[in-house]
C-alpha cells in the first residue's frame, strides 16, 4: 500500500473531481499517446497538441492560469488533484515552455497586446513555444550570454546561437534572452523577446542525446529582423523576467506527479521480479530503497502543496523543489533499471513503444528503462544546474 | 597482489592502447557499431597477430601461457576505448570454460582457433527467470540414444549472433533452482532447432535470446561431466565479473581524464569552473572512487583463477559491488560536471558512461554481488 494513495483524507467533493479527471483522461486519452507517456517516450507534435485541444474543450487547459487568461479556475486542492491525476493516468504532461513559463512573465509584463495575441494561442497550442536561453559560453553562467539585438528602426536585429532548446523543431514560437546594452554589467543589459520561429535567419539543428532521442537542438540567429513589439516588458529588464519564469521552470521540473507514476510502475515491475526466495519487490535490501525515496517523494508533495497555497511566486521553494524533484526522478530511474536484471541490456532508443506483447524482449516495460535513465542526467543540469540552486539558496541565507 | 606491472603487462598494455588510438576513434567506431557484423573482423585478426587472443592459453594449445594479471591490462585498454570486438564472449568467458572444462579433445579442436581468431564464442547461461543466478536453469537437455535432445530459452547472450560455437547451460537432472544437475554443451548455432532474435545493448556490443527446441546433440558435445556443469561455470563468470571490472577501470580513467581537463578549460563566471569548491569536491570523489576501485580490481585480478571457489566468490563480489558503485559515482560525476554537452552522443563521454551501465548489469549487478558477498 502506497503511503502516497492519500485519496482517502480528501473531502468527498475532492474526490468526486478526481474520479470525473481520472474518467475523463480514460474515455478521451488515445491509447498509443498513453503507451508513449507510460514509457517516456517522445510524443509526436500532433499528439500533444491533440490532447492539449481535448483539455480546452474540457475546460481544463492551462490549469494553472487566472480565469481571466482563459484558465481553469481551479481550486487550489483541486489544481492539485488535476495535476497529479493526469499525470497517474498517463496524460501528457502539459507543455512547459508555453502554459507554464513565458504566461506567467506576460500575465506580470506583457503588453496588452501581447496578452490578446499569445495567451489563447498558448492555450490551444496553435503556439509551441521554445526556450532561447543557454548558450555554448552561457550555461550556468545564463547571464554571460552574447546573443546580440541591435536596434534598427521599428526592429530588432539579432545575431548569435542559443543550445539546448527543447522541442525548437515542434516549435513555432520563441521566447529569448538577448543582449541589448553591451555596456553594462552582464544582468543589466538582457532583454526578453517573443518571436515566430519562422523569421528568415533561423536555423534549427538537431542534438540527439545519449538515451538515442531527438529533443534538443541548437537555433542560430543569422540578422533575424523582430518588430519592436516582440520585445517583453522593459528594454534591458530581461533578467528580472527571466528569474521570475525560471522560478516557475525549477517548480515545474519537480514532476511529483509523474515520480508518482513512476513510484507506482517501479512497484509493479519489482512485484513481477521473481529472485531466488520470492519477488524483487519483497526483498529487504530493495524494499527499503523503494520506501526510502517514496517518503522523500511525500515530503516532497507537501512542500509542493505550501507552494501552491501561497499568494507569492516561488522564491527559495523553486529550488528546493528542484534540487529533490530532480534527485528523486534520478533515483527512480535508477531503481528502475536496477529492478528488470540482464534483460535492461538491450537497448531501443524507441522505447519499446508500439511493439506487440511478443515483440518485447524480456519484460515489456525494459525497454523503456535505460533510456528514461539517461535521458533523466539532465534534469540536475537543466533549468539551472543543481548547484546554482544551491548556491541561489545558500545566498538567500545570507551565506 | 602484485601493484607493480610487469615487463609483459607494459608491452600488453602498450600494444593494446596503440591498436585502439590508431584504429579506434570516434570516427572509426562509430562505423564498426554500424556494420554488418557490429564489430571489425580485420581489428579481430589483427588482435590475432598480435597475440592478444590467446595470452592466457597454455602453449601447448598455441598460445602464451600467462596469467589473468596478462589479459587485465588488456581489457583495461579496451574499456577506455570503448572496443567491442567479441572479446569478452570469446576470450574471457568462452576459452575460459573450455580452459576449466572442456575435455582434452575440445581443446585441442577450439583453443588454438581461438588464437588464431578462427573460432569465435559464446556463453549461454542467462536465462529470462534466472536474473544474475546461474543455477537457476530451466532449460532441459534429455538423453536421446548416445546423445541429448536441448529445449530452453537463453536471454541477452554476448556475442552469440557471430559465433561459430555456443556453450550452453542446460539441466539434466534435478529441479530449476538445484545446484546440482546442470550440465554445458558446445552447440552448433547453425543446427536445426536453434533460432536467434539479434539486438544491440546499450554499450553497443550486440547479444541475442536464444531459442532452443529440439536442438539435437551428440554426446561428444557435453564439456566436461555430466550434472557437474555448475562449479565451472561459476568459476568463468567470476573471471567474467573481474573482467568487466577491467574494462570499467578503464572507462572511469578515460571519464575522470576528461572530466579534469573540462573543469579546467571551460569557463563560467570569468573564470574556469574547476575554481569553484563544490565542483573540486566532486571531482575529487570521483577520483578516490577510481583509485577506490582500482584497489579492488588488484584482488579481484589476483583471485580471478582461484580453485577455492569460496574465497574466489567473496573476493570476486566485493570486488564488482565495489567497482559498479565506484563506476557510478564517476560516470555521473562527469556528466554533471559537464552539463548538456556530456549528454550528447557527438561527445564520448555519454558513450564510456553507457558502456559502464553495461558493465555493471553484466556478470551480476551490485546487488547481486552484495548478497552474494553476505552470504
Amino acid at each position: 500500500m502506497g503511503m502516497l494513495d492519500m485519496d482517502l483524507t480528501y473531502p468527498d467533493e475532492v474526490q468526486r473531481f478526481a474520479e470525473a479527471v481520472r474518467a475523463f483522461v480514460r474515455a478521451e486519452l488515445p491509447s498509443p499517446t498513453k503507451d508513449k507517456v507510460l514509457r517516456n517516450a517522445k510524443l509526436s507534435r500532433e499528439e500533444q497538441v491533440y490532447w492539449q485541444r481535448k483539455l480546452c474543450e474540457r475546460g481544463w487547459a492551462c490549469a494553472g492560469w487566472p480565469k481571466q487568461y482563459g484558465g481553469a479556475g481551479f481550486t487550489l486542492m483541486e489544481r492539485h488533484i488535476f495535476d497529479n491525476t493526469i499525470a497517474e493516468e498517463g496524460a501528457p504532461t502539459p507543455n512547459p515552455f508555453g502554459e507554464g513559463m513565458i504566461a506567467p512573465v506576460l500575465f506580470a509584463v506583457g503588453s496588452d497586446t501581447q496578452k490578446a495575441e499569445i495567451l489563447p494561442r498558448i492555450r490551444t497550442l496553435d503556439y509551441w513555444f521554445c526556450q532561447g536561453f543557454s548558450e555554448p559560453g552561457a550555461g550556468s553562467d545564463l547571464a554571460s550570454l552574447k546573443t546580440r539585438a541591435v536596434r534598427d528602426g521599428d526592429e530588432w536585429v539579432i545575431s548569435g546561437q542559443k543550445i539546448w532548446t527543447s522541442y525548437a523543431h515542434f516549435a513555432n514560437m520563441m521566447f529569448c534572452l538577448v543582449r541589448t546594452d553591451p555596456d553594462v554589467k552582464p544582468q543589466a543589459g538582457i532583454s526578453m523577446m517573443v518571436f515566430p520561429m519562422s523569421l528568415p535567419g533561423i536555423t534549427v539543428r538537431p542534438i540527439i542525446t545519449m538515451d538515442g532521442s531527438h529533443s534538443v537542438n541548437e537555433t542560430f540567429f543569422d540578422n533575424v529582423r523582430v518588430p519592436a513589439s516582440s520585445l517583453v516588458g522593459e528594454v534591458n529588464k530581461g533578467w528580472t523576467y527571466a528569474k521570475l519564469l525560471l522560478g516557475y521552470e525549477r517548480t515545474g521540473i519537480a514532476g511529483i506527479g509523474h515520480s508518482k507514476r513512476v513510484l507506482r510502475q517501479l512497484k509493479q515491475l519489482a512485484a513481477g521480479q521473481a529472485t531466488g526466495s520470492g519477488v524483487l519487490l519483497d526483498d529487504p535490501t530493495f524494499h527499503s530503497k523503494v520506501a526510502a525515496v517514496e517518503m522523500e517523494l511525500l515530503a516532497l508533495e507537501i512542500t509542493a502543496l505550501r507552494v501552491l497555497a501561497q499568494d507569492d511566486p516561488p522564491g527559495l521553494e523553486a529550488n528546493l523543489l528542484k534540487i529533490k524533484g530532480s534527485e528523486i526522478r534520478q533515483t527512480l530511474t535508477e531503481l528502475c533499471v536496477d529492478a528488470v536484471g540482464p534483460y535492461v541490456l538491450p537497448f531501443d532508443p524507441n522505447r519499446g513503444v508500439g511493439l506487440s506483447e511478443s515483440d518485447h524482449i524480456g519484460p515489456s516495460e525494459a525497454a523503456a528503462l535505460v533510456p528514461a535513465f539517461l535521458e533523466a542526467r539532465a534534469l540536475t543540469i537543466y533549468g539551472g544546474s543543481n548547484e546554482i540552486q544551491h548556491n541561489i539558496v545558500a545566498k538567500s541565507l545570507g551565506l | 597482489m602484485d601493484f607493480v606491472p610487469t615487463e609483459t603487462q607494459k608491452m600488453l598494455r602498450d600494444m593494446a592502447d596503440r591498436l585502439v588510438r590508431d584504429r579506434y576513434n570516434f570516427e572509426a567506431r562509430k562505423t564498426i557499431v554500424g556494420s554488418d557484423d557490429g564489430f571489425s573482423r580485420q581489428i579481430w585478426k589483427q588482435l590475432a597477430e598480435l597475440g592478444l587472443l590467446g595470452i592466457e592459453i597454455p602453449e601447448e594449445y598455441g598460445g602464451s601461457g600467462g596469467t589473468f594479471a596478462d589479459i587485465a591490462v588488456v581489457l583495461e585498454s579496451f574499456g577506455k576505448g570503448l572496443v567491442i570486438e567479441p572479446y569478452l564472449s570469446t576470450v574471457v568467458l568462452g576459452a575460459g570454460l573450455i580452459l576449466a572444462a572442456g575435455q582434452e579433445a575440445q581443446k585441442r579442436d577450439l583453443l588454438p582457433k581461438i588464437v588464431s581468431g578462427d573460432m569465435l564464442l559464446a556463453l549461454a547461461y542467462t536465462e529470462g527467470q534466472s536474473r544474475y543466478a546461474l543455477n537457476h536453469v530451466a532449460t532441459k537437455a534429455r538423453r536421446d540414444g548416445a546423445g541429448y535432445v536441448i529445449d530452453g530459452h537463453k536471454a541477452v547472450v554476448l556475442g552469440a549472433d557471430t559465433a561459430d560455437k555456443l556453450i550452453v547451460s542446460a539441466r539434466t537432472s534435478d529441479a530449476i533452482a538445484d545446484m546440482s544437475g546442470i550440465s554445458l554443451f558446445l552447440v552448433d548455432p547453425k543446427a536445426k532447432g536453434v533460432s536467434m532474435r539479434v539486438y544491440v545493448n546499450v554499450d553497443d556490443r550486440r547479444a541475442a535470446d536464444i531459442i532452443l527446441e529440439g536442438l539435437k546433440v551428440e554426446a561428444s558435445a557435453l564439456i566436461g561431466t555430466e550434472n557437474h556443469g555448475l562449479a565451472p561455470l561459476e568459476a568463468t563468470i567470476d573471471r567474467g565479473a573481474a573482467a568487466v571490472g577491467c574494462e570499467s577501470l578503464g572507462a572511469m580513467g578515460a571519464l575522470n581524464a576528461l572530466t579534469l581537463d573540462y573543469l579546467k578549460t571551460r569557463v563560467q563566471f570569468g573564470r574556469p569552473i574547476g575554481a569553484f569548491q563544490v565542483l573540486q569536491h566532486r571531482m575529487a570523489d570521483m577520483v578516490m572512487a577510481e583509485y577506490q576501485a582500482r584497489s579492488m580490481l588488484f584482488l579481484a585480478i589476483d583471485q580471478a583463477n582461484s580453485k577455492d571457489a569460496q574465497a574466489r566468490a567473496q573476493a570476486i563480489s566485493a570486488a564488482k559491488a565495489q567497482i559498479d558503485s565506484c563506476g557510478q559515482v564517476v560516470g555521473r560525476g562527469t556528466i554533471q560536471l559537464h552539463g548538456g554537452i556530456a549528454m550528447t552522443m557527438e561527445y564520448v563521454a555519454g558513450h564510456l558512461f553507457r558502456r559502464l551501465i553495461a558493465l555493471e548489469k553484466m556478470m551480476g549487478d551490485r546487488n547481486y554481488h552484495l548478497e552474494r558477498f553476505a552470504i
